[in-house]
């Protein structure tokens, strides 16, 4: 790393007070002389005083100071680091696209509008579902509707009991913070050790208040829940609804498609399957699919088509819809890069996505399994995803999945992911996606063996890893108990 | 295969190491009758040619209006800097920033831009970021429940001037926990609430009272005196504001003698693009003994093993990836790229660029309304100031003349008329710095022309 990039300060210590970067703001000096004087400002904000230079300059720096998939490999289970093509990008922030206001009319709107209703339907097929909204604005906002959904079907039918929702100890916590966000109880069922959920403590929750279940397929321990089919069948005969936590759906896409699993709701996380970017947390996208009898309770606005025209449903087109989740249509930009991904994949395009990715899976599960790594479920084939556990080197030689994942980064890996699931302790969720060549996975193996020998010999070393990075490991403890989030004023 | 890299030569030797034949073997765990069909619904792949050719034929179709409309989403001018470093792969391809020594740029950017948000709401901790503006302020209403102890109501009092849409999205999203909202009216003739309205409810239960300013009109509020009733009589005050705006208003940790005790709103004008409605981002900010209550990410700045500066996520034990059901939001991706873009935005304004872009803006609405308010069957709704927005109502449908007003053009304003019906045919018009002198006057020409006949 080079050092200025290292040792760039906070934006604040650029500034100088009445510096600025002129061309970008208007000419004229601020003057709000006829607004009540009791209502205007009187400090000046802290915001930094600096030129143009400056700026791109910091946020350059900045920019690399950060691992990205641009930049090297980023094996993040369950978060499918996949490649996002810059097509996408370029096309998406087409100056007629940035300039629609949310409300221009749909007269104004015809293209932009029927790639949102195109991109509805792709979704509709690929997953199996019968309708689609795509207003939610990330994964946890889709389960919010899709929970909010099962809910309005109930009461909808009159059956006012129903409040508990079923999710496995594996669940992403978005999950259960969902269910409780809906009014819902949540009731833990735990995961068998193959992996898939236990079917008999699933008997044991059903009954007459179950609300629903939430599943995720391929679940978060990378493996597909081989009972789906019974599981369906107990939880559809007590009353309640099948919810699909769409975030692996780059494991199955184009070979499975949850509508044809039994799933009553879907949430895709188009940030994932879809290559939509991350951007450093977000914006991401929760798209929903729905069967038949959860349609009329989509959140809104969806597009509808009318004979050629495109139009964005109104209250009174959809009167038992749950609502709107947010001021306009969602993440509508987000969408239409997945739009122009979907269109770039095409057909084969999708049949391909879940072999390759699962090839990747499976080939780096193999080849890590040879080099003397335990994986969490040595009998399973890998989804596009599986789990290495550390349990043995832990008691061996100290070595936890944080080292490895912090060691990592000094051989110029992004670490997998560590914090989770929480049913396992000290393991790595690897997931390689489709995109990334042979040439990389080997190259991954040799920095796991690697820094298995290194541990062996000097665990102490590892212990302090890393240190290529701009910092080296930081004290979370004093980040929470001495909290400075702002820069002083 | 689109952004499939492998040879068939590393296919066969990939399958040889699994210790499969084929492709297929990998999913003999999916049962047969499970399997996916060719999905004919999905159209044929395109080269990347032929897609660009595609959007840019749909883009085309979209004819960009010179836009008087905002309500919530406004036309400011974005430095070209922002968006070419926003997009820089490191920002725009990088993860949720768990791995911090791989992600000291994102967090970095992130503790900045929550010094700027504090700064600029006077408050004195602000998060990384919610959604967008409407179920930010749904989040806010969560959390002034679990913060209020004091009261049992499960109930906010909510000015009728706040956006109405944040108000139903709201509404969406914490009825099923039964917390509701109660309206406060206010005065048709100045467009702002009056206090009479709120003594109405003096003594009452409610967890907070949720204010917005400048508010859903562009009219200003007396946001002290109702910082200080809401106070008195046991409730938190949720602010709902336009950052721009805040580069010349009082910032609402200032409202009143003490403040207000949650900030929140849409980040979208500070270098985020209209884009149909999304991707902007929601911020919220609050007062230091709520901050173990706030939804969302927070990042802190800490020291090394080294003890060299340097920043992670904080106070996680708020979050639902450790704390699952007791989280105090399901929360979790976030729109951390909008984040980027306005702090990069900010950094370039300052505070004088922001004061200026904000006053031209409140300008412009001032000569907007000197050009039209004369037209024949226009007439201003509120007596008083408005900062950049304002409601007018019209001798047609406004429906009607946003239509006809397109066809010239111009994307008019936005109809209210549904959420108020107390105007007749009532348009809510906006302008920004990016309009100028002939900008307005050619609205005002076109309006007359809809509402007058060629005849202007
Ligand atoms: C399995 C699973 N479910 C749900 C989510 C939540 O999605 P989001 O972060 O988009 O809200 C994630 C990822 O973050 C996930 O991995």
């Amino acid at each position: 790393m080079v050092d200025a990039v290292k040792m760039e300060k906070v934006i604040f210590e650029h500034s100088v007070s009445g510096r600025r970067a002129t061309v970008q703001a208007p000419a004229v000096a601020a003057d709000f002389s006829d607004l009540p004087s009791a209502l205007l400002r009187e400090d000046k904000p802290l915001l930094p005083e600096t030129s143009e230079l400056q700026v791109v300059r910091h946020y350059t720096r900045l920019s690399q100071k950060n691992f990205s998939i641009d930049t090297q490999f980023y094996p993040l289970g369950s978060c499918t680091m996949k490649y996002n093509p810059r097509a996408c990008n370029t096309l998406a922030m087409l100056p007629n696209f940035l300039a629609r206001h949310p409300l221009a009319p749909a007269s104004h709107s015809q293209g932009f509008l029927a790639c949102m209703h195109d991109l509805q339907e792709i979704l509709q097929e690929v997953t199996g579902m019968k309708g689609v909204s795509l207003t939610p604005m990330a994964g946890a906002q889709g389960e919010f509707a899709g929970v909010a959904m099962i809910m309005a079907y109930h009461r909808q039918r009159g059956d006012m009991e129903r409040n508990e929702i079923i999710v496995p100890d594996a669940a992403h916590g978005t999950n259960p913070a969902t269910a409780v966000m809906c009014g819902c109880v949540v009731k833990e069922i735990p995961t068998g050790p193959d992996g898939d959920v236990d079917v008999e403590a699933l008997k044991a929750v059903v009954g007459p208040n179950t609300a629903g279940i939430m599943l995720t397929n391929p679940s978060t321990v990378g493996v597909f829940e081989r009972k789906i089919e019974e599981i369906s069948k107990i939880v559809h005969e007590a009353g309640g609804l099948l919810y699909y936590d769409g975030a692996n759906l780059n494991a199955i896409l184009g070979k499975v498609r949850p509508g044809d699993m039994g799933f009553d709701v879907i949430h895709m996380n188009l940030h994932k399957t879809f290559s939509t970017p991350h951007g450093g947390g977000g914006p991401g996208s929760g798209a929903v699919g729905v069967s038949e009898r959860l349609v009329p309770f989509m959140p809104m606005p969806h597009v509808l088509k009318e004979g050629d025209r495109y139009r964005y449903v109104t209250e009174a087109d959809v009167p038992d819809s749950i609502g709107r989740l947010s001021g306009w249509a969602g993440n509508a930009g987000v969408n239409l890069r997945a739009y122009i991904y979907a269109r770039l994949l095409g057909r084969d395009g999708m049949h391909r996505v879940a072999e390759f990715a699962a090839l990747n899976a499976n080939y780096l599960q193999a080849r890590l399994s040879a080099a003397g790594f335990d994986l969490a479920y040595p009998d399973r084939r890998a989804s596009h995803e599986f789990i290495v556990t550390l349990k043995r080197q832990a008691k061996d030689i100290g070595l936890t999945a944080t080292d490895i994942a912090k060691r990592l980064l000094d051989k110029c890996f992004h670490a997998p992911t560590i914090y989770f699931p929480l049913l396992l302790t000290s393991c790595l969720l690897i997931e390689t996606t489709e995109n990334e060549a042979k040439e990389d996975l080997d190259a991954f193996v040799e920095a796991m063996i690697e820094i298995l020998r290194e541990a062996e010999a000097d665990i102490e070393m590892i212990k302090g890893a890393p240190y290529t990075q701009p910092v080296r490991r930081l004290d979370d403890v004093k980040a929470a108990r001495e909290l400075d989030v702002v820069w002083p004023n | 295969m689109p952004f499939i890299p492998h040879t068939e030569t590393e296919i066969r030797s990939m399958l040889d190491t699994i210790g499969v034949n084929e492709l297929e073997a990998i999913f003999d765990e999916i049962p047969d009758d499970l399997r996916c069909g060719q999905l004919e619904g999905v159209p044929e792949g395109l080269t990347e040619y032929e897609v660009t050719r595609l959007l840019h034929q749909r883009a085309a179709e979209d004819q960009a209006l010179s836009c008087f409309a905002g309500a919530g989403a406004y036309d400011h001018h974005i430095p070209a800097a922002v968006w070419e470093i926003t997009t820089r792969g490191e920002f725009y391809s990088a993860y949720t920033p768990y791995q911090a020594e791989a992600s000291q740029g994102t967090l970095q950017l992130i503790y900045e831009y929550q010094s700027m948000m504090a700064s600029l709401t006077g408050m004195d901790i602000s998060n990384a970021s919610l959604y967008d503006g409407a179920s930010a302020l749904a989040e806010a209403v969560l959390m002034a429940v679990r913060a209020n102890r004091k009261s049992k109501s499960r109930k906010l009092l909510v000015a009728g001037t706040v956006n109405p849409t944040y108000r139903k999205v709201t509404n969406v999203i914490v009825h099923n926990q039964n917390i509701s909202l109660d309206e406060v009216p206010f005065d048709n003739a100045s467009g702002t609430t009056v206090t009479a309205a709120l003594e109405a409810h003096a003594g009452e239960d409610y967890a907070a009272l949720v204010i917005q300013q400048p508010n859903f009109f562009g009219s200003l509020e007396a946001v002290d005196e109702m910082t200080d009733w809401a106070h008195a009589n046991g409730m938190l005050v949720v602010a709902v504001a336009n950052p721009m705006t805040l580069a010349a208003l009082k910032a609402p940790g200032q409202w009143g003698e003490k403040g207000a005790d949650i900030a929140c709103g849409e980040g979208q004008p500070l270098g985020v693009p209209m884009s149909s409605g999304g991707p902007y981002y929601g911020f919220m900010c609050c007062k230091q003994p709520l901050a173990r209550q706030m939804p969302g990410r927070i990042v802190g700045r800490t020291v090394d093993l080294d003890g060299n500066p340097g920043f992670a996520l904080t106070l996680q034990a708020r979050e639902q990836h450790i704390r699952r059901s007791k989280a105090t939001s399901n929360i979790c991706t976030n729109q951390g790229l909008c984040v980027t873009a306005s702090t990069i935005y900010m950094s370039l304004l300052g505070p004088e660029g922001l004061a200026r872009v904000a006053s031209a803006s409140h300008k412009n609405m001032n000569a907007l309304l000197a050009a039209i308010k004369d037209i024949d069957g226009v007439s201003v709704a509120h007596a008083g100031p408005s900062f950049h927005e304002a409601l007018i109502t019209l001798s047609k449908p406004a429906a009607v003349v946003i239509e006809q007003m397109a066809n010239l053009g111009f994307l008019a304003g936005v109809s209210v008329s549904e959420d108020y019906p107390q105007y007749e045919n009532a348009l809510l018009v906006c302008t920004t710095e990016t309009k100028n002198d002939a900008d307005i006057a050619a609205y005002a020409t076109a309006l007359n022309t809809v509402l007058n006949g060629e005849a202007a």
